[in-house]
């Protein structure tokens, strides 16, 4: 639309020209997320959460001197699309970019980033992930360029799992997965770990089905009934996790889910009381935290969105960035990338380090479980829903550390 | 036992989901000869519209009130949109469909915004309605087969015992001779695409609540009423209804079926391990490709019996 | 037919087609140096390799009666293999240059053109069109579920700068791709159009317009379907190459539904009718895809109206269009109408301006509420809660409405007097 979103492009694309010689202070940073189509909403979210910390930070002067901008471009969910919006971001000599769903898109984008600051010695370009959890990331495919705020799936399934077996009820475990590389990934570290820390919990069903093609999860309902299964852990989202979870309430399955992605824009509607006590999630953060720590934003948001403000890795993100500028005083990316290196901030969910060998953000984990609003341990619901998650336990740092195969390619 | 029992009450219900809106696709194809692409998307209008009635004047009245209106857009469509392509020919219909289902998918974002809407069970179909062994099936899924159960018969009478029925029969095979005989077959087309389209609407109702309501669901459902269409047979009613069950409950099993090639092998003596080659394929379980299986018997009833299962003609 | 070449045959030079042709590399050899920025070569790249696959498709289609729901498997699977093969190519085990990979490509495509080919192509009309949905949906299916070939969620990257330069071109700049791209693109355009006057390609026309009499005369219809299939498929490969030598990566998305909905778009909105209608189908449906989302959230509306449009008032095509002017002209009747079609662009600009004007404020009060109502088009900054927009949008409709119909009408009426002078004059 031509509004003032997009007109990001159309008529900053003019004033920018301007604006950035008079004010070469101003830092722009290129949105790469789907705002159309499927996952157009979670988009919409994540861009505005992005616009609302930039504001924040320029209003309180994070970085001493530089303004942030966030400028959003849609890619439709497709790397190709965003390698060509990559295209566009060269041309408008965007030095910042931030993605996160999709580690389709990711690795690609991650890729092309590299390929491009090789050969465009001069104009590199920073990559910042705040959402794309695949492992391999920070592993086998790591880049100098690329920088991820989340925690990956590995180190989330690594805290999900030391919560999950200290509780002596789990005997049997059920897998769930969608059957495409993450969804296999998510199985396998489920296994692998549960193996290593209860080797008395029996893994009683592995299911893989296709992405977004099953319309009715009653039939996966039974299965896992008749498996005799008191735990499911799945990393489905979407419609996937949402048709399950409501298909597992209708026949009366009384089981705990352990999920990724429950509090991800839609589901939470969709899922409603139908996951009340039984739908667990596992993040870096938790709105209702212990202290409630962000409340602030939360409310802010709520205010003038009338939506959620869940990604909190966008305040890692602006923070991160802010401390470099500061520190070099400067916003060429080379040397924002050197700074970025082990880096420390305070963020929303405590300290936040920047891992030098892979560039995986270390911090703390949360396990949330959804429940009704009581006004005291849970006062913000999600999506209007009386519904909001619990904290259940805060898994230390040091926990889901993982080791990393990253090779690092530094330039000189 | 209790897997069998359930998995088979499952499967049953869920066909007779598909069934209610393979119906309407069958008799519009069977009439018109088109295939309608945007069936799907009048499904999801079903929903949305149930959705918004719901929330004024309760469940059971927009049961009825939706796919009324759905039928009136649905013949609306036909009569300024279907008519006009139709002395281009039938791929200049299919693809008119094909884009209408782009149109009605974007509105409905516009409309109704781009995620799920809360679409709840009413208070009197939710929960058990009895329970096998120790699983549960709900009140909603029984209303489901109620519903289907009643539209075929309701749609069997009208074809066979009602003069309108006769008449749509008529110009079903022989449309020239029904139009000399003073029947206005224009008229019966808009009808009949009315008709198809609100069963299609009846069906959103439903499987709206029973699953989710959200812009996705037309786009997720549409190619699998079609392998229906096909494999019952292009046109054939009772085809529709044998292929709507038959794929239900192949689905429904699958799941529950964890056979894979390499376990054939296993059971021949051939070790199968991750050194094989295409070791991805012969390792793959067939509760994985449930979901895809309706495709595979597609692409083999077209092979092999391209007039499907009760069809009658093959192109 | 043998003994054709030794009769003596006068065979003037063609010069319309030379010039065609000509001015088409031309148009090819000068836009880069005219669209310098990045993102108008991997534009015009993209174009370029849309080009190849709507005529590949339109092979199918237009010339040969087979409507394909599941065209993106040929060109998603040839491209598979091409970066396959560029990555074998990379670490040295095979020998291959970049400038030939879309053979690469274009062989994997006409393999798995005679393998699906052989089964889908064993009917045609509906049925065809059935099964080739099933086994799009197949393929796209199984993309996710095996990485080994398909290389899972993130697909299969590759690097296009390998071996030595060959006078200076490493492949590395986008302009040199997009020469590359250019290249096949004309060649593969000048080989599907003699496809087309070839003994194949003519009774392919036969069997798409009446299949009985083309099995009478003693033709396999099943077989030519087939062989029209495994060339086409060729073809969709070579796009698929080509595109991948422009990304240097190739995931599931290349052969999904979305790429098979979206070459039949193509295809159709240029006109299937004409061999070069599905080349100017493949330009505006790229730009449409690609230029115009970076400006609306609405796009997808926007080219499903486009679409309807198309197929309930013009099926044959932009191309239909521009061939009726032509006739006009080589009539030397353009003059005629001309003014009554400025009349009529005229007043559909008003009408479309209030379209866009409907469409863009209906967005941005629903959809994107949560960024306020305050919006700005063409320049202009307004509040989309006010009536006063609002009202300028029902005032365009009306006017353009009533203007358009009028010129419409006027345009008919005189098409038509032309139409009647031509078929008396002929007489």
């Amino acid at each position: 639309m031509l509004n003032l979103k997009r007109s990001g492009g159309a008529l900053f694309l003019s004033l920018a020209l301007l604006a950035s010689s008079a004010n070469a202070q101003t830092v722009k940073v290129g949105f790469i997320d789907p705002l159309s189509g499927l996952l157009g909403p979670v988009g919409q979210n994540q861009l505005r959460s992005w616009q609302y910390i930039a504001d924040l930070a320029n209003q309180k002067n994070w970085a001493g001197g530089p303004k942030f901008e966030i400028v959003p471009f849609d890619n439709k969910l497709s790397p190709q699309e965003s390698l060509n919006v990559l295209k566009r971001v060269e041309d408008e000599g965007i030095r910042y970019i931030v993605q996160g769903n999709g580690s389709s898109v990711a690795l690609a984008l991650a890729d092309a980033v590299d390929k491009y600051n090789t050969r465009n010695p001069g104009k590199e370009i920073l990559y910042l992930n705040y959402a794309a959890v695949d492992p391999d990331l920070t592993n086998a495919k790591c880049s100098y360029w690329h920088f991820r705020l989340d925690i990956n799936s590995d180190m989330k399934m690594e805290a999900l799992t030391s919560y999950l077996t200290k509780d002596t009820n789990v005997k049997k475990v059920y897998l769930i997965n969608q059957n495409y590389s993450f969804g296999q990934a998510v199985a396998r570290a489920a296994k692998e770990y549960l193996a290593r820390k209860r080797p008395d919990i029996k893994i009683v069903g592995d299911d893989l089905h296709p992405l977004a093609q099953v319309k009715d999860f009653s039939p996966y309902v039974a299965k896992i009934k008749a498996s005799g299964a008191d735990t499911v852990i799945t990393g489905n989202w979407g419609s996937d996790l949402a048709l399950l979870i409501k298909a597992a309430k209708d026949a009366g399955l009384n089981v705990n889910f352990y999920t990724y992605y429950a509090a991800t824009t839609g589901v939470p509607t969709a899922m409603g009381a139908a996951g009340e006590d039984k739908v667990f999630y596992v993040g870096y953060w938790n709105a209702n935290n212990e202290k409630f720590v962000g409340h602030d934003i939360i409310e802010g948001y709520k205010k003038k969105f009338d939506d959620d403000y869940y990604t909190m890795a966008t305040y890692s993100g602006i923070a991160f960035l802010a401390k470099a500028f500061k520190e070099t005083k400067s916003t060429d990316p080379v040397k924002v990338a050197r700074a970025l290196e082990g880096m420390k901030i305070q963020s929303l969910n405590g300290e936040v380090e920047m891992r030098k060998t892979d560039h995986q953000a270390q911090q703390a984990v949360n396990i949330a479980k959804w429940v009704k609003v009581d006004g005291k341990t849970v006062k913000y619901d999600q999506e209007n829903t009386g519904y909001g998650w619990k904290t259940m336990a805060l898994i230390p740092t040091y926990v889901a550390t993982q080791p990393t195969s990253c090779q690092m390619k530094r330039p000189n | 036992m209790e897997f069998v029992v359930i998995s088979l009450l499952n499967g049953v219900s869920y066909g007779l989901l598909l069934f209610m809106l393979s119906s309407g696709l069958t008799l519009i194809f069977s009439m018109m000869g088109v295939l309608n692409f945007a069936h799907a998307a009048f499904y999801m209008i079903g929903a949305y519209a149930a959705y918004t009635l719901g929330l004024k004047i309760g469940f059971f009245p927009a049961l009825f009130l939706a796919p009324l209106l759905v039928g009136m857009f649905g013949a609306l469509v036909e009569r300024y949109g279907l008519r006009t392509v139709h002395r281009w020919g039938h791929v200049a219909e299919l693809l008119f469909t094909f884009g209408l289902a782009y149109i009605i998918e974007e509105l409905v974002k516009v409309v109704w915004g781009l995620t799920a809407v809360p679409y709840r069970v009413p208070e009197l179909l939710d929960g058990p309605l009895f329970t096998v062994y120790s699983t549960e099936f709900p009140k909603m899924r029984g209303f489901m087969m109620l519903v289907a159960m009643l539209m075929l018969l309701a749609v069997y009478l009208l074809l066979k015992r009602t003069r309108i029925g006769l008449v749509i029969q008529a110009a079903l095979t022989h449309p020239q001779a029904a139009e000399a005989l003073g029947h206005n077959v224009p008229r019966v087309f808009m009808l009949v695409f009315g008709g198809g389209t609100a069963l299609a609407g009846l069906a959103g109702v439903i499987g709206g609540v029973a699953f989710v309501t959200d812009p996705s669901m037309a786009a997720s459902l549409g190619p699998i009423i079609f392998v229906v269409a096909v494999v019952g047979g292009m046109g054939s009613l009772a085809g529709a209804f044998l292929a709507s069950l038959l794929i239900g409950t192949i689905q429904s099993f699958a799941i529950g079926l964890d056979w894979s090639l390499s376990g054939l092998f296993g059971s021949f003596g051939i070790a199968v391990n991750a050194q094989t080659p295409l070791y991805s394929l012969w390792k793959l379980q067939l509760s994985q490709i449930a979901p895809v299986l309706p495709y595979l018997l597609l692409v083999l009833m077209l092979t092999f019996r391209p007039k499907g299962l009760l069809g009658t003609r093959a192109d | 037919m043998a003994d054709t070449p030794s009769k003596l045959r006068y065979r003037p030079v063609n010069i319309g087609r030379w010039l065609t042709w000509g001015l088409t590399a031309l148009v090819m050899a000068v836009l880069p140096q005219l669209f310098t920025q990045g993102f108008a070569i991997t534009l015009m790249s993209q174009m370029g390799v849309a080009i190849v696959f709507a005529l590949s498709y339109n092979m199918l289609l237009g010339q040969s009666g087979m409507l394909s729901f599941g065209h993106a498997v040929y060109s998603g699977l040839g491209a598979y293999i091409a970066v396959h093969a560029l990555n074998l190519a990379g670490a040295g085990h095979i020998w291959m240059p970049v400038s030939l990979l879309p053979l690469a490509g274009g062989l994997g495509g006409a393999f798995f053109g005679v393998l699906f080919g052989y089964v889908t192509t064993k009917r045609s009309g509906t049925t065809f069109a059935m099964i080739t949905l099933g086994i799009g949906e197949l393929v796209s299916t199984c993309a996710l579920m095996f990485k080994e070939f398909f290389g899972g969620e993130g697909g299969i990257t590759t690097n296009r700068m390998i071996g030595e330069p060959f006078l200076g071109i490493t492949f590395g700049p986008s302009v040199q791709v997009y020469y590359l791209i250019a290249i096949w693109c004309l060649v593969s355009m000048a080989l599907m159009y003699a496809w087309s006057h070839t003994p194949l390609g003519r009774i392919a026309n036969a069997v798409r317009d009446n299949p009985e009499r083309a099995e009478f005369i003693g033709y396999d219809t099943q077989r030519v379907r087939w062989f029209t299939l495994i060339i086409s498929a060729f073809f969709a490969g070579v796009a698929g190459g080509l595109s991948t030598i422009n990304f240097e990566i190739v995931t599931a998305e290349n052969v999904s539904a979305v790429r098979s909905g979206g070459v039949l778009f193509a295809a159709f909105i240029g006109g299937v009718g004409y061999f070069f209608g599905p080349i100017i189908g493949a330009i505006i449906f790229t730009f449409f895809v690609i230029a115009l989302s970076g400006y609306t959230t609405a796009w997808l509306l926007y080219l499903g109206l486009f679409f309807m449009l198309m197929v309930m008032y013009a099926p044959g095509g932009i191309a239909s269009l521009i061939m009726m002017q032509v006739q006009l002209i080589a009539q030397k009747r353009f003059g005629r109408i001309a003014p009554h079609y400025l009349a009529a662009g005229a007043s559909g600009l008003l009408l479309l301006a209030a379209l866009i004007l409907t469409v863009e404020m209906t967005y941005q009060v629903s959809v994107d509420s949560a960024n306020g109502t305050l919006m700005n088009l063409f320049g202009i900054a307004f509040d989309a809660a006010t009536a006063l927009p609002w009202a300028v949008a029902v005032g365009l409709w009306l006017v353009g409405g009533l203007l358009f119909n009028i010129a419409r009408k006027r345009v008919a009426r005189v098409a038509g007097e032309i139409q009647a002078e031509i078929l008396q004059g002929g007489t």
